[in-house]
């Protein structure tokens, strides 16, 4: 049997969105950013609102995610994008407008505008990735670098008395009215990446829903910048992010998830 | 004739925008400009035209706003004073490079630092010189009474969606804060029909995607996105140049002066006249693009022209530049909030130009 034998309209199983580009990533292999950007984009194209959708992607790593999204999108500078997303929203409320950003974006040089953009309960949605690590300018520590944890410039790891403490952002946003689905989910397993999903369905749902912020967490693995191999730094998230940076639902219409 | 108000320089400015159609403001309060931002809330903009009214948690915030709502095609603006438009920069640079249209008012008060809550013009410099980071230019528009606080407002927003450019109202804290009789254009509609060749609306079936950006990594594609901008500037200096004269025709000595500065010296020019001295007042009201080509061929009459600044000596530079060195310029600032009288402006002509 040839290639040409088994590539069938009935023996299709699984087909990339139309709404990812065939541009090449730029990501590393084993980073968990291009399933994010998928699990995204089969949500937009699954709900049908390409046409209402806008983007906006960070400073970082994933500053070209317009480049791989086929959607409207807008490059914020660093940290801005819940600014950014809070002018389109506000001039276009019907529109389904979500931001994509990088730890150090959203928790660090953007703190402020991830705060007030929550507090003001603007109806969009904030995706953060949170791999403890600024990637692009090449590993340096992050606002959630764990304690201890080595980075390029925490090289005898981050020592917390000096450094300050891991941000939990996302506890934060949390304790704020305006934000009205919180959550911390995963993409290193077929089940996390299913769970990611539909907590992106559930956020951009929300947004018709008109009751606040959508705010999800992604822990994700950054394996050349904490100099491991893929399989490893999975291993090293489960085994050291997760305790800190526990999954799950942290706030649910509008209502905190008692545990 | 359209409705006489009388009116601060600030609320002129916020009337005007409600009436250009304008779309939303993000701003965040700084003195000598707060009354723009209340006066639109107090006109409670959502339900008078729908337009957006929002109070963002920094400057920084507010011109990100913008960013992110010129990019949806909407007539988006804000304002601050000194301080506050330095926080603004480096999203100014962003919205420059992206080609976005949007107007961005400046009423300046005095620096460097926190420095001063009075009148100033210090910041010529960095207005029409950029201001952030990377090669642009903001259209930039010098008001010199009420009047003109409320006509460059839309006349602002013409200019940005024309050129695709952030325009900038270079006031400051006189202008916002006194009060004359202004009057206001009539009322236009908000915009339904956007460009639909970059705004970012989401995709309908019928484009392809629009991306807001201002990054280009790869060299000669950043370089033809600078030659771009370049091209767009230099079509401004030929086509949107304004200035005006009083008593140019037969004067000898010439001021050099915009905004407040230029209301000073047009009372100087007449207290000169009546003294026999045959001066003129040549005002800039585009500072970008700056009047150089009537600055240049005034020199060959003039024996002599005298710039007046709220500031150290700004503009003074690109008056030199104009003159040549065909005769002598000379500079008279006060700064601080210190404002110069008339008789002071014409007994630093006579000593600086006249008599030296």
């Amino acid at each position: 049997m040839e290639a040409k034998d088994i590539i069938k309209e009935e023996n299709l199983v699984y087909s990339k969105t139309k709404l990812l580009t065939d541009k090449v990533l730029t990501y590393c292999p084993g980073c968990g950013h291009g399933v994010v950007h998928r699990m995204i984009m089969e949500v937009i194209e699954e709900m049908d609102i390409r046409q209402d959708v806008i983007g906006i992607s960070p400073v970082g790593c994933s500053v070209f995610a317009y480049d791989f999204m086929d959607i409207d999108m807008a490059e914020a500078a660093h940290g801005r994008a819940p600014a950014v997303a809070t002018g389109i929203k506000r001039c276009w409320p019907d529109k389904y407008v979500f931001t994509y950003q990088g730890d150090g974006d959203l928790a660090a040089i953007g703190t402020a505008e991830t705060i007030h953009a929550c507090n003001r309960g603007e109806n969009i949605t904030i995706i953060f990735i949170n791999n403890g690590i600024y990637g692009m300018t090449g590993g340096q520590m992050a606002p959630t670098t764990l304690k201890g944890m080595q980075t390029s410039t925490t090289p005898f790891g981050r020592e917390v008395e000096l450094m300050g403490n891991p941000l939990m952002m996302t506890e934060l946003v949390a304790q704020l009215p305006g934000t009205w689905f919180v959550t911390r989910q995963a993409v290193h397993k077929a089940v996390n990446v299913r769970r990611t999903k539909k907590a992106i369905r559930k956020a951009f749902e929300s947004q018709k829903l008109k009751k606040g912020l959508s705010f999800i967490e992604v822990v994700s693995n950054c394996n050349s910048g904490w100099k491991m191999k893929p399989v490893d730094s999975n291993k090293w998230m489960e085994e050291n992010m997760f305790p800190f940076y526990s999954l799950g639902d942290i706030k649910v219409d509008g209502e905190l998830v008692q545990k | 004739m359209g409705e006489l108000r009388l009116m601060k320089g600030n609320e002129a400015i916020a009337e005007a925008a409600i009436r250009a159609g304008c779309d939303a403001y993000f701003g965040y309060p700084i003195t000598p400009q707060s009354e723009i931002m209340e006066y639109l809330a107090a006109e409670q903009t959502h339900k008078r035209t729908g337009m957006v009214f929002l109070q963002a948690e920094s400057e920084i915030a507010a011109i990100n706003m913008v960013y992110g709502a010129a990019g949806t095609g909407k007539k988006v603006m804000t304002s601050s004073s000194s301080p506050g438009i330095s926080l603004k920069q480096e999203g100014i640079s962003y919205i420059a490079g992206a080609e976005l249209p949007c107007l961005i008012v400046n009423v300046v008060r005095g620096g460097p630092g926190l420095g001063t809550i009075q009148p100033s013009q210090a910041d010529y410099f960095q207005a029409t010189k950029g201001g952030g980071h990377g090669d642009y230019h903001l259209l930039v528009l010098a008001p010199a009474s009420v009047q003109e606080m409320a006509d460059f407002v839309r006349l602002g927003f013409e200019l940005a969606f024309k050129y695709r450019n952030p325009t900038m109202i270079l006031s400051d804290g006189m202008i916002g804060q006194m009060m004359e009789k202004v009057e206001l254009f009539d009322a236009q509609p908000r915009a339904k029909e956007f460009d639909q060749s970059w705004v970012i609306t989401g995709t309908p079936p019928d484009r392809k995607k629009n991306v807001i950006t201002s990054l280009d990594l790869d060299p000669a594609d950043m370089e033809r996105h600078n030659l771009v901008l370049l091209e767009k500037y230099r079509r401004m200096q030929k086509e949107e140049v304004r200035y005006e004269e009083i008593e140019c025709e037969d004067a000898e000595y010439f001021f050099v002066a915009f905004g407040s500065s230029a209301r000073i010296c047009q009372k100087a020019v007449s207290i000169a006249r009546g003294e026999g001295i045959k001066a003129g007042l040549i005002r800039p009201i585009t500072l970008f693009p700056f009047p150089t080509g009537v600055i240049s061929e005034r020199a060959g009459q003039a024996k002599g022209m005298l710039t007046v600044e709220l500031n150290t000596g700004q503009m003074v530079e690109d008056v030199r530049l104009a003159v040549n060195g065909k005769i002598k310029v000379a500079f008279h600032g006060r700064m601080g909030g210190m404002l110069p009288s008339p008789d002071e402006l014409v007994n630093a002509l006579k000593e600086k130009i006249i008599e030296s």
